[in-house]
């Protein structure tokens, strides 16, 4: 994972609570089995809609969104953090997310940063014309235009990982002593090479 | 010791280090596999020369994206990615029920029918829907791709402890209303963020009074309110149903597993972070009328006025769901007709769904403007339905009979609606175009699905007669 510090870049807005992630990724993109390659299919069905939001040409390059409440709500398919990512963003703010989206996200350097509803809000008021904000992850602060300061909390496990890019399989991997010793003592209630053919 | 409930027990005994300032690492008992969420995660694996560390513990099926009909994937890339699935599990020693193994089917129905899903274990899986195999008493919940590769590599995944909520379904359920509607009920009125950061134990007289199956569909729609997972305490119907499986303990390890399941169950004294109350006594079935689960109504109800909402965000979210959906405010329920009805699903495709849909349809005949399929939950279910005779009451009725998978759930496979379609449907999302772009999917119970195919609008299954 490359490691994330800060980033400075324009902000989309997207105020819709409960945006699932088969609307970031519908269905037919999940059959490719390649990790890269699905920005181009962010939001399929709603960007073929003329008012869809981030069809405004002030969002062309925007690096951040500004989302609704649970956003990333449904299914488990990480398909739709590397969506967004691949379509450029680097951060999504949100007063809350979908569970498994929000791990899913952490996983691969996407950076979820939940604030308060009033807080969302007022960012998305801030940058409604295309505004630039910079969220910083050591400070853990977003700033914008005039001196709007906004601080936000992340959780330091979570945060110390996307500020190293930490690979957290191999952070396990050097605990296999302490795994082969949990395995000793702890019996498997299954065998699945002992069941039917 | 602090009393525990189900959940604590469970974390407690499987977590192999908690590290100052770091989540627990959670030993996972159980590792389901499927086509789509798993290439990435062996191709990871693979990039980095890591082996999967326990194919013991694993077990990968094929069932998102494969075809109901006979005949071969005419699909390229659905193709490639089962072609890879097999291809991985080959190289990585996994075992893999495929397509024509005769025990293939959809995940979450394969792991309780092999008698895999035990009272007690933590399994995972790359699919939301896996917290219903906590209807035995189990800690189940889906994880992302990154999460499948970590589960692959180190048999742990690093977890952050959830919090914990009861809901208590009160009141004793009324005839002909279901599981679906019991747990749909409990989303509309927690909400579809309701759930979030709790794992969930259901609860209640209504609960212990439901069979296995049902407390699958229950346990199946945690994601659905956004609960991490969602689980019950196993009692003798649990026990009942895993007895004599392929992957149930026998002789005296069966008595040592039940004197062990029976130990899980929680203190009576333990408290939850949160507690929620469900009475069934009343209940009807039930009917989504929108585009998320929460927005559900009875069968005997209308469609909300965005009129009727205070909130600007809310009545803005109801106005786009029924524009979505092609109706107007107030619009009866059974006044609604239907294009399509799926019985299928995680949600309802196990055999006691699918009798009873049958019950409802036998003798009867589909409503000439409706299109009608079930799609049995696994090749096992499908084989016990053709034994019962089922397959021939649902294909005399003018139903169209299928080969196991998710199929319209979420329309992976040729399965789906066209745009404008209106369908009942025994699954468990009604997000827009989840059956097929533009589609328009109302969530319902497998009976309130056969008797709307019948009717060619949603109705109370009673009313068709025939229900139980």
């Amino acid at each position: 994972m490359k490691p994330f510090r800060r980033v400075t870049a324009r902000a989309a807005v997207l105020n819709r609570a409960d945006v699932d992630t088969d609307q970031i990724i519908p269905k037919q993109f999940l059959k490719r089995i390649e990790r890269t390659g699905y920005g181009e299919f962010l939001f399929f069905d709603w960007m073929k809609q003329p008012d869809f939001e981030l069809r405004r040409p002030e969002y062309a390059d925007a690096g951040i969104l500004l989302a609704g409440r649970n956003f990333g709500s449904g299914s488990s398919r990480e398909h739709a953090a590397w969506a967004l990512q691949d379509y450029g963003f680097e951060v999504v703010i949100a007063p809350s997310f979908g569970d498994i989206f929000r791990t899913n996200a952490l996983k691969i350097g996407l950076v979820p940063i939940v604030l308060p509803a009033e807080a969302v809000e007022l960012l998305m008021q801030t940058v409604a014309g295309g505004a630039s904000l910079t969220v910083d992850l050591e400070t853990q602060q977003v700033t914008g235009p005039g001196d709007l300061v906004v601080p936000f909390e992340f959780e330091p496990f979570a945060r110390e990982s996307l500020l190293q890019g930490l690979d957290d399989i191999a952070l396990t991997l050097k605990r296999e002593e302490t795994i082969t010793s949990f395995e000793r003592s702890h019996a498997a209630p299954v065998d699945t090479t002992l069941l039917p053919a | 010791m602090a009393p525990q409930t189900l959940f604590d027990r469970i974390w407690t005994s499987h977590v192999v280090v908690e590290p100052t300032d770091e989540p627990a690492l959670l030993y996972v008992d159980l590792h389901l596999i499927h086509e789509v969420t798993s290439p990435q995660a062996f191709e990871g694996l693979r990039m980095a020369g890591r082996r999967v560390r326990r194919p013991d513990l694993s077990v990968a099926t094929m069932d998102h994206n494969v075809p109901t009909e006979d005949g071969p994937i005419t699909d390229p890339l659905a193709r490639r990615q089962l072609d890879a699935l097999r291809h991985n599990c080959e190289e990585f020693g996994v075992p893999l029920y495929a397509t024509g193994s005769g025990r293939e089917g959809i995940v979450h129905v394969i792991g309780p029918e092999l008698g895999i899903s035990q009272p007690g274990m933590t399994i995972v899986c790359g699919d939301s829907h896996t917290s219903t195999h906590g209807a035995f008493g189990a800690l189940a919940f889906g994880i992302g791709t990154s999460e499948v590769e970590h589960v692959l590599a180190t048999q742990t995944l690093p977890q952050r402890k959830p919090k914990t909520m009861r809901v208590n379904f009160h009141g004793e359920l009324p005839p002909g209303v279901a599981a679906k509607d019991m747990i749909l009920a409990a989303i509309g009125q927690a909400g579809i963020s309701g759930g979030v950061g709790y794992v969930v134990e259901y609860d209640g007289p209504a609960i212990r009074s439901l069979s296995m199956e049902s407390r699958m569909t229950v346990c199946n729609m945690s994601i659905e309110w956004g609960a991490r997972a969602g689980m019950i305490a196993p009692d003798d119907t649990t026990y009942g149903y895993i007895e004599g499986r392929p992957g149930a303990p026998v002789g005296a390890g069966w008595e040592r597993a039940l004197d062990e399941w029976r130990s899980l169950v929680g203190d009576s004294n333990a408290t939850f972070d949160r507690e929620l109350s469900v009475d069934v006594s009343r209940l009807e079935p039930q009917v989504t009328w929108g585009t998320n689960p929460e927005m559900v109504v009875a069968v005997h109800g209308e469609v909300p006025d965005p009129s009727d909402y205070d909130d600007p965000a809310e009545r803005e979210a109801v106005e786009r769901a029924l524009t979505y959906m092609g109706l107007a405010p107030r619009t009866k329920i059974e006044d609604i007709a239907i294009d399509r009805v799926f019985i299928g699903s995680c949600t309802n495709a196990r055999i006691e769904d699918l009798r009873t849909a049958a019950a409802v349809v036998s003798g009867k005949h589909v409503h000439p403007s409706v299109r009608a399929l079930v799609v049995p939950g696994s090749a096992g279910v499908k084989r016990q339905a053709e034994e019962e005779g089922l397959d021939r009451i649902f294909t005399a009725a003018g139903f169209e009979w299928r080969r196991a998978g998710c199929s319209m759930c979420l329309g992976m496979n040729p399965d789906i609606l066209q745009p404008g379609e209106r369908c009942a449907s025994t699954s468990n999302r009604n997000f827009e175009g989840r059956q097929g772009a533009g589609g328009r999917t109302h969530l319902v119970s497998p009976a309130l699905a056969a008797a709307a195919a019948l009717a060619g609008h949603f109705v109370d299954p009673h009313a068709v007669g025939n229900a139980a």
